[in-house]
């Protein structure tokens, strides 16, 4: 008798282990998953989630908004606003949010979101360019991102921007710092895996810029970039430099497919 | 952000006699007053200390918050529709400013 209840849970038991994987995996994070690419959401705690997926409670949205009336805000010597040109961001920024970085052929780089909004400018608002990380600038950012939510990502990455693309991937597999690791020491081999208390994530761009429980506020992916080059303690690059447009060009590739979910909250 | 902004989130019509959520979340930095600087001085402690509710002059909830409390602090809570009238939301700042939104509801 004994046995046959012994018998009866196990059996029982295989069996949830067995349905459990396969099942789950594949229809429980939705759009947050593209085959084997799993978004940051997924590995985020579910009251991070919910935080994620209330345009109210997402704190992140102060910056949107901001970024809305900074968008019809004038400024500089040419008397424009954003909208001036760009009308409604609804939908001339509809794309942008998915393709960047991109080829800027004058400068035979590529050129990401940040850079591509004080180019906008410097050169036809004729207004000072924003600092990196300074309130403005990610509140623009953000603002333009979130008209891409939940369009896939979809970076170029052949033609003029592939020597970039080679560039950033190997920085991507390099190891670096004291620790002697690469990015993909963490988010390819060790992803779903914990560092101490960390949960690895696949380390997927497309929910920046994210606001960080940690931070208490948005910060631009090249300060994540600056964070994570920090714990293996290797000298960080300054934001915007060549070295973290192409890496920031290699990850937007490896989160193709994954909706852009900015702004996203991560802890 | 140097000014708080609130946001408000009721439902613009309930019954009479219905319980309705209301949110609240307000851009706030809310230095806790345990950091120090780049020149290892305390960055003294700014936070928003109470957050009160009312409607047509009576409290209908509030809270005392304290260090601990994160920044844009959210703040929902329940009460009871029993007519129109508009809610009125103050923050009190540790500087002295004070925030306030109002926010209507028609009850039928």
């Amino acid at each position: 008798m004994r046995r046959g209840i012994l018998a009866a849970a196990l059996g029982l038991g295989l069996s949830v282990m067995l349905a459990g994987p396969t099942t789950a995996d594949q229809s429980q994070w939705g759009p947050y998953q593209v085959g084997e690419v799993r978004s940051g959401y997924t590995y985020a705690a579910g009251e991070t989630r919910d935080m994620q997926d209330d345009d109210f409670v997402n704190p992140a949205m102060l910056w949107v908004d901001g970024g809305a009336e900074l968008w019809e805000t004038v400024d500089g010597e040419a008397g424009k606003a954003c909208a001036s040109c760009h009308n409604d961001a609804a939908e001339s920024m509809a794309e942008a949010g998915t393709k960047y970085p991109v080829y800027f052929e004058p400068s035979g780089k590529m050129m990401n979101l940040e850079q591509r909004i004080n180019f906008c400018r410097t050169e036809n608002m004729k207004a000072a360019a924003w600092k990196w990380e300074s309130q403005e600038l990610l509140r623009m950012t953000t603002f333009v991102r979130n008209q891409s939510r939940g369009k896939p990502m979809n970076v170029k990455i052949d033609g003029p921007a592939a020597p970039f693309y080679a560039k950033g991937k190997e920085f991507y597999e390099t190891r670096r710092g004291q620790l002697d690791m690469a990015c993909s020491s963490c988010h390819v081999d060790n992803a779903g895996n914990m560092l101490r208390a960390n949960l690895l994530s696949q380390g997927m761009s497309n929910g920046f810029p994210t606001y960080r429980l940690k931070w208490q506020g948005v910060g631009s992916l090249h300060r994540r970039f600056r964070g994570c080059n920090k714990q293996v303690r290797a000298e960080p690059y300054s934001n915007g430099s060549d070295e973290y447009v192409n890496l920031e060009l290699y990850l937007a590739d490896r989160a193709r497919g994954l909706p852009v979910e900015a702004p996203a909250v991560r802890n | 952000m140097a000014t708080a902004k609130p946001r408000i989130k009721i439902p613009a019509k309930a019954a009479k006699g219905e319980v309705i959520q209301i949110k609240t979340l307000i851009s706030h930095k809310m230095e806790s007053g345990q950091r120090k600087d780049k020149e290892g001085k305390k960055i003294p402690r700014q936070i928003i200390n109470k957050f009160v509710c009312t409607f047509k002059g009576k409290e209908v909830f509030s809270a005392d918050w304290h260090g601990a409390i994160s920044a844009n602090p959210y703040m929902s809570f329940y009460t009871v529709a029993t007519e129109s009238g508009a809610y009125e939301f103050t923050w009190t700042d540790d500087d002295g400013s004070v925030y306030t939104k109002s926010a209507k509801i028609t009850v039928n």
